[in-house]
This record gives structure tokens, C-alpha cells and sequence, in this order.
């Protein structure tokens, strides 16, 4: 049964994945994102994480890729890009060299952590009867807000400094076309 | 505290299964029904304020009015608009009809949940609970569903290839996103007080009319959920995706056939979850009206069944404001919709959260709860004086220098 699951959520994935890069239309490419996010939500709910499996579907399906497909409504985008001009030089061989690195740095972790990838759930208490239902909103909240508290502040200080930091380029830009 | 559904924890056989399909076949079909039943009373609940006689003709008081329409558009030729992305133009309709059903999956449509029993019926010789799932993640499944639901209404009016059904669904999505947030945050409220997500949980929570998360959240939170709600709904006052007077029909102008029926449906359907969602987060879903030790029993019927009754009777009473919303109120207009959401909606949820939070944390550490409670409303005093100020100076910069955007 697991392995099924397993099965299709990772098809799923790897054909949205796919589709991102595949397709031509950004619209199309957007909602195969939106595959990708909800085969690995479906892997979460696999591992019993729901809550993550829930806040993959609302941030990341729901809010995330939302904004993408607005802004390419909204700016009108949505038509097919010429692929053989290249906006930044030296981009492709760049993002090659990137890809690689990610490439390598992903086979060292998964080979690294081999061991600890197959005892799945040891000390993390799972949601069921025993536990009760919050058993994973517990656990994650305990640890983001005591062990890990000064991670998240300074992750929601990024959020911040992003936000006012549109807010400033879209000053700068109205102020200095005057 | 215990919330999962007891007969999904064995093995799987076949008389739970069995049950499962029994329950998802009852969800299935009620919630037609409703749908159905929905669009009549709405249509005769409006027709009635505004001194018409509405739909009398197909059965008795034109009850049936809905099927017959429903046949009608299935009979209607499926128009596929030139310009239109097939694919995502079939897709659409689909995207906002199937989530609509599912986020009625988790709410308790009855059961037993009188002084902190948790719901639990014998059905068949196995013990579950009258509600089709019981995930643990209970009321974010509601939100995440919600998010989804976006989807079905943005890519209609993009995929149709028309100018008015995009700009439909660019408000469409502009506004659910924006209220999403309000929705959620006052929601929160609700969690932090019922200390579970699961919606089986919250019922139990609510045994009488005091702790009820209306009155034990303190109305406010109420208040913007309904408001988030219904813009989330895109029912009026919200209804700017649709609105007909600037869009010809909003998102869904190129739709035809049943293809727009699955969007009628959609939207009806959503309003009776909607409403089931507030019954269930606020005024204690199939629990009776309970004072102190007095219980407002229905004789005769187990208690069971009686909460069905119950929740029923509830989400009728937000069916019908629903309805008078939307004969009474003229919509909002756009700059209003967004005022209204970011900078009342979102900011007074927040300061609500964070008052019942200190509230909490007061009551857990024996503080004078009385000095934390003027504390914590000085602080939304001075957040709130800030904004205006904010507010004042945006506006009057905006007069000197003309608009940023």
C-alpha cells in the first residue's frame, strides 16, 4: 500500500517536474508546479506529516504559485518566449555549474544519511489514538518555538526585509522617472 | 485528547469499508440536495424580500425549479470559444466544483458530543464518527481546500481567452488570496482556545452556550471570519468576480452547458460548507443549545441523531443571512474590498489573536489577568494609533506627490 502511494506521488512529481521544463506556456509549466507541490504532499501524508502535507497545499499550492500565475496574467507574460536569445551572458553555463553542485550536494546527503533515512518516526510520536491528532503540530511547534526560535524570527525578518524592499524599488523607480 | 476517527486505526476490512463508501455516497448525494435545495431558497427567500412571487412553477413552490434548470443546461450546446485553452477551459469547472465537495468532508454532521463525549456512534458493529473523514489536521484541510478552489476560478476566466472573464478572475484572485489571510488568522483564534485542529475536537469543546467560540473568543473573531468568509465565497457584497454591471458575467462569461452549472453548483455548494464551517468553528456545531446544566433536548429522537437536527437548524439560520446579505447589501467597490481586507480585517484579527494569546499565557502562569489584558490592549492601542498615523501620512503624501502606482 505504501509502496503504491509512493509510486504514484513520485510519478506525479517527476511528471510535474518535467512539466515545468517541458512545457512552453508559463501557464501551463505553473500548474505543473502545482502537480509537483501535491505529489509531495501526498509523499508528507505518506509519512504521516500531516500537517506539513496541510501547509504545502496552503502555502505553496494555494498562495505560492496563486501569485505566479496572477503575475503572469497581470503582466500579460503568457506568451511563448524565444528561447534562443539569451536576456544574461554566461547564464546557461552558470546555471549548469549550479545544478550540478545542487546534484552533488543532494546524492552526499541522501548517501550520507542513508542510515538514518530507513528508521522512520523513531521519537517523533505519530498521530494516532494514543497521541491524539495534534500530536505533529505539538511537536512541531515545540521545536520551532523553543529549540529553533531564533531561526524562525530571522527567517520572518527575510520576509520583512523583502517587503519593504518592493516597496522601496517601486518608489525609486515612480520617483526617478519624474 | 482523542479525535481520530476510531475506525480507520485497525486494519482495513470490509465492513468499515464498507461504512466508508456508505458515508462518502450520503456526503456525496446531501450535499446535492443542499446544493439543490440551496439555489431554490435562496431564489425564493429573495424573491420574497423584494415582493416577487419566484419560482412557483416546477413542483410544489417550485422546489424542483433547480433540476429543471440543471436538465435544461445539460441539454445546452457545449461551446468551446475559439481563443480559449482546451484543455484548462475543460479543466476549470472541475478545479472549482470537486473541492466544494470535499471540504464538506470534515464536518461532524451529528453524533453525540454532550458533555465532552466525542461524537462517537456504533454503526454496523464498528465505532466511527457521523462525519466522512477525520483528518488531523482537521480545519487546515478546510483552508487548504479553499486555497485549491482559487485555481478552478482563476484559470476559467484566463483559459477562456476574453478580456472580461480574465479581469474576473484577476479581482477573483486578488481578493480570495487577501482574505485568506483574515480567514485563517481568525481561525487561529478559534484553535488557540479549542487547543486541537481536529473539527471533532472543537465541537467537544463547545458543550455549552458560554463556551461557545462566539462568546468565548469574543465575538470579534466571529465577526471576521463571516466577513473573510463570504468575500471568500464571492458571494455579495464581494461578488466583484462576477459583477455584471462592469464584466458582463465575470469569470465565467464563456462558459456554457453544464460546464457552467458545475460552476453555479460549485459556488452554492460552497456557500452551505461555508456555513456548516461557521456552525462548526463558533456555535458548537451539532451540540444543542445548552445553558449551565439545562439542555434544550429534542424528546423522542437519540441524541445522535438530534444533533444532525441541530446542526442542520444552525446552518439554515447562516443559509438565510447569507441570502439577506445579499438582497440588502450593494457590493463594495474594488479599493474598498482591498481597505477593508488588509487594513481592518487583517490587522484587528491579528490584535485579536495576540490579546486572547496573552490572555492564555496569563491564565497558565497565575498572572494578574486583569493588568495583562490593559497591557495587551495599550500595545493594540499604540499599534493601532501607528497605523493611522501611517495612514494619514500615505494619504496626504499621496495628494502632494500624486499616486505611486
Amino acid at each position: 500500500m505504501e509502496f503504491f502511494v509512493f509510486v504514484c506521488a513520485a510519478l506525479m512529481i517527476l511528471l510535474g517536474a518535467i512539466g515545468v521544463i517541458v512545457r512552453k506556456h508559463p501557464v501551463h509549466a505553473a500548474l505543473s508546479l502545482v502537480l509537483t507541490l501535491f505529489g509531495i504532499a501526498v509523499l508528507f501524508v505518506a509519512q504521516e506529516a500531516h500537517f506539513l502535507a496541510a501547509v504545502q497545499v496552503i502555502v505553496y499550492a494555494g498562495a505560492i504559485v496563486v501569485l505566479f500565475l496572477f503575475v503572469i496574467m497581470l503582466l500579460g507574460v503568457d506568451r511563448v518566449e524565444n528561447l534562443r536569445t539569451e536576456p544574461l551572458t554566461a547564464q546557461r553555463p552558470l546555471a549548469i555549474i549550479a545544478s550540478l553542485g545542487l546534484l552533488g550536494v543532494l546524492v552526499a546527503a541522501i548517501v550520507n544519511g542513508n542510515g538514518i533515512l530507513n528508521e522512520r518516526g523513531s521519537g517523533i510520536n505519530l498521530p494516532d489514538l494514543q497521541n491524539g491528532s495534534d500530536a505533529n503540530t505539538v511537536q512541531l511547534a515545540e521545536s520551532i518555538f523553543s529549540q529553533y526560535v531564533v531561526a524562525f524570527e530571522v527567517t520572518s525578518v527575510l520576509l520583512v526585509i523583502a517587503v519593504v524592499g518592493t516597496v522601496l524599488l517601486t518608489r525609486k523607480a515612480k520617483l526617478g522617472a519624474k | 485528547m482523542i479525535a481520530l476517527d476510531p475506525l480507520l486505526q485497525d486494519d482495513l476490512l470490509w465492513a468499515p469499508l464498507l461504512i466508508v463508501l456508505l458515508k462518502v455516497l450520503v456526503v456525496f448525494v446531501v450535499g446535492l440536495l443542499a446544493t439543490m435545495l440551496m439555489v431554490w431558497f435562496e431564489r425564493k427567500a429573495i424573491a420574497g424580500m423584494q415582493n416577487r412571487i419566484g419560482p412557483n412553477k416546477a413542483g410544489p413552490f417550485g422546489i424542483l425549479q433547480t433540476l429543471a434548470d440543471g436538465i435544461k443546461l445539460f441539454f445546452k450546446e457545449d461551446l468551446f470559444p475559439s481563443r480559449a485553452d482546451r484543455f484548462v477551459f475543460a479543466l476549470a469547472p472541475f478545479l472549482s466544483f470537486v473541492p466544494a465537495f470535499l471540504a464538506f468532508a470534515i464536518i461532524p454532521l451529528g453524533g453525540d458530543f454532550r458533555n465532552g463525549s466525542s461524537g462517537e456512534v456504533t454503526l454496523f458493529g464498528q465505532v466511527t464518527r457521523i462525519q466522512l473523514a477525520d483528518p488531523p489536521i482537521g480545519v487546515l484541510f478546510a483552508l487548504a481546500i479553499s486555497s485549491i478552489a482559487v485555481y478552478g476560478i482563476m484559470l476559467a476566466g484566463w483559459s477562456s481567452g476574453s478580456k472580461y472573464p480574465l479581469l474576473g478572475s484577476v479581482r477573483a484572485t486578488a481578493q480570495m488570496v487577501s482574505y485568506e489571510a483574515a480567514l485563517g488568522l481568525s481561525l487561529a483564534c478559534v484553535l488557540l482556545l479549542s487547543g486541537t485542529l481536529s473539527t471533532s475536537g472543537i465541537v467537544s469543546a463547545q458543550t455549552t452556550i458560554v463556551d461557545w467560540h462566539i462568546i468565548s473568543t469574543g465575538i470579534v473573531p466571529f465577526f471576521i471570519f463571516m466577513i473573510a468568509a463570504t468575500a471568500e465565497l464571492n458571494r455579495p457584497p464581494f461578488d466583484l468576480v462576477e459583477a455584471e454591471q462592469e464584466l458582463v458575467g465575470g469569470f465565467n462569461t464563456e462558459y456554457s452547458s453544464i460546464r457552467f452549472a458545475l460552476f453555479y453548483l460549485a459556488e452554492f455548494m460552497n456557500t452551505v460548507t461555508m456555513s456548516a464551517l461557521i456552525v462548526t468553528l463558533f456555535f458548537g456545531g451539532p451540540q444543542p443549545i445548552a445553558v449551565g446544566n439545562f439542555v434544550l433536548d429534542i424528546p423522542l429522537l437519540p441524541n445522535a441523531l438530534e444533533g444532525t437536527v441541530w446542526l442542520l437548524a444552525k446552518i439554515l439560520v447562516f443559509l438565510y443571512i447569507y441570502i439577506w446579505f445579499r438582497a440588502t447589501l450593494p457590493r463594495l467597490r474594488y479599493d474598498q474590498l482591498m481597505d477593508l481586507g488588509w487594513k481592518l480585517l487583517i490587522p484587528a484579527s491579528l490584535g485579536w489573536f495576540m490579546l486572547l494569546a496573552a490572555q492564555r499565557l496569563a491564565r497558565q502562569n497565575n498572572w494578574n489577568i486583569i493588568v495583562v489584558t490593559g497591557a495587551s490592549i495599550a500595545v493594540l492601542l499604540i499599534c493601532y494609533l501607528l497605523m493611522q498615523a501611517a495612514f494619514a501620512r500615505s494619504a496626504r503624501e499621496r495628494e502632494t506627490q500624486g499616486t505611486m502606482f
